[in-house]
């Protein structure tokens, strides 16, 4: 698999992601921001974590305006892979990639924790190598994470189980002390319509080695490695 | 030509920072208050003096930028 992560000004976690996907078998290139076109054969696009544009006017406002978004958006379309994580979530939101809204986290605190997930289903490219219903021990970082949506907005992505992650408790319950910044139904990560796009909060790039706390955010990695290629 | 556009949460938006700054001038002992919601406020200087090509360019600045209509809405003045 061909993994081109998207360096914006003020991203700070293509190092890591690139990391986890190389430890995968993935191949990585590094692509600029200002860059119009992903390079030839690119499977899936990374929108990593960090601060692009400092969080300036709303976080990933900016960013999601780049120029590499509107090749980006093409690869989705194609039903390529996308993959936004924490700052590249909020990208992908604004970018139009995903439906909704990353706000301020409810309690105004910058969270930076470890953090169980439910995973809501282990049939999409991004989970496979995931059991339905698995609690995985990740981390998170985010000052804004509260995930907003018009209710019918909310409804269809429950309906059409688009849900990837929600914030539960050590035994996988999905209850208000879990949820770390407010998201409604507990939400941390959405897909497209289509599975082929992935936004999430948390950061599993971060638990790929048991040296550095964990190796629960492997499967991610992994199951992209198993998946289908995007022509 | 002058332009001021300004940006506000949707009725109904959770603002976690309007309730904290609420919270904060009522600790300041400013009385009177029942809610505040915190808004952004841009300048925009412009070059030409069409008032009517003025104003569609800011409705579309706000549409593809400067709000996030999911949550926001925008007014657009243009002065003098």
């Amino acid at each position: 698999m061909k993994a081109a992560v998207i360096t914006f000004p003020g991203s700070n976690r293509d190092g890591d992601v690139a990391k986890a996907l190389k430890q995968a078998g993935a191949s990585v290139a590094h692509v600029w921001h200002a860059d119009t076109d992903l390079p030839a054969g690119t499977d899936l696009v990374v929108l990593p974590g960090g601060f692009s544009y400092g969080d300036y006017l709303r976080t990933g406002a900016i960013a999601g305006r780049a120029n590499i978004m509107d090749a980006t958006r093409a690869h989705a379309a194609r039903g390529g892979y996308v993959l936004g994580i924490c700052n590249g979530f909020q990208i992908a939101c604004e970018a139009g990639l995903l439906p909704g809204i990353l706000m301020r986290n409810a309690d105004l605190k910058f969270v930076c924790r470890r953090q169980h997930l439910t995973v809501e289903r282990a049939d999409t490219p991004y989970t496979s190598a995931y059991a339905k219903g698995q609690v995985i021990d990740v981390c998170i970082a985010h000052g804004e994470g509260n995930y907003i949506a018009d209710r019918e907005t909310l409804a269809r992505l429950e309906g059409e189980g688009l849900v990837a992650f929600r914030y539960a408790d050590a035994q996988g319950q999905v209850t208000a002390q879990a949820n770390p910044n407010g998201s409604l139904n507990g939400i941390a990560g959405i897909y497209s319509p289509g599975f082929n796009v992935l936004g999430l909060m948390p950061h599993p790039e971060n638990l790929i080695d048991s040296l550095t706390g964990g190796t629960d955010g492997r499967g991610m990695f992994e199951s992209l490695m198993g998946g289908k290629l995007a022509a | 030509m002058k332009a001021r556009v300004t940006v506000t949460l949707k009725t109904g938006v959770l603002d976690p920072q309007g309730k904290a700054i609420e919270g904060a001038l009522k600790s300041l002992g400013i009385d009177g208050l029942s809610s505040v919601r915190q808004g952004k406020v841009f300048d925009i200087e412009l070059s030409g003096s069409d008032k009517a090509a003025a104003e569609a360019a800011l409705k579309t600045a706000c549409d593809k930028l400067l709000a996030n209509t999911v949550i926001e809405n925008y007014r657009v003045e243009i002065g003098a």
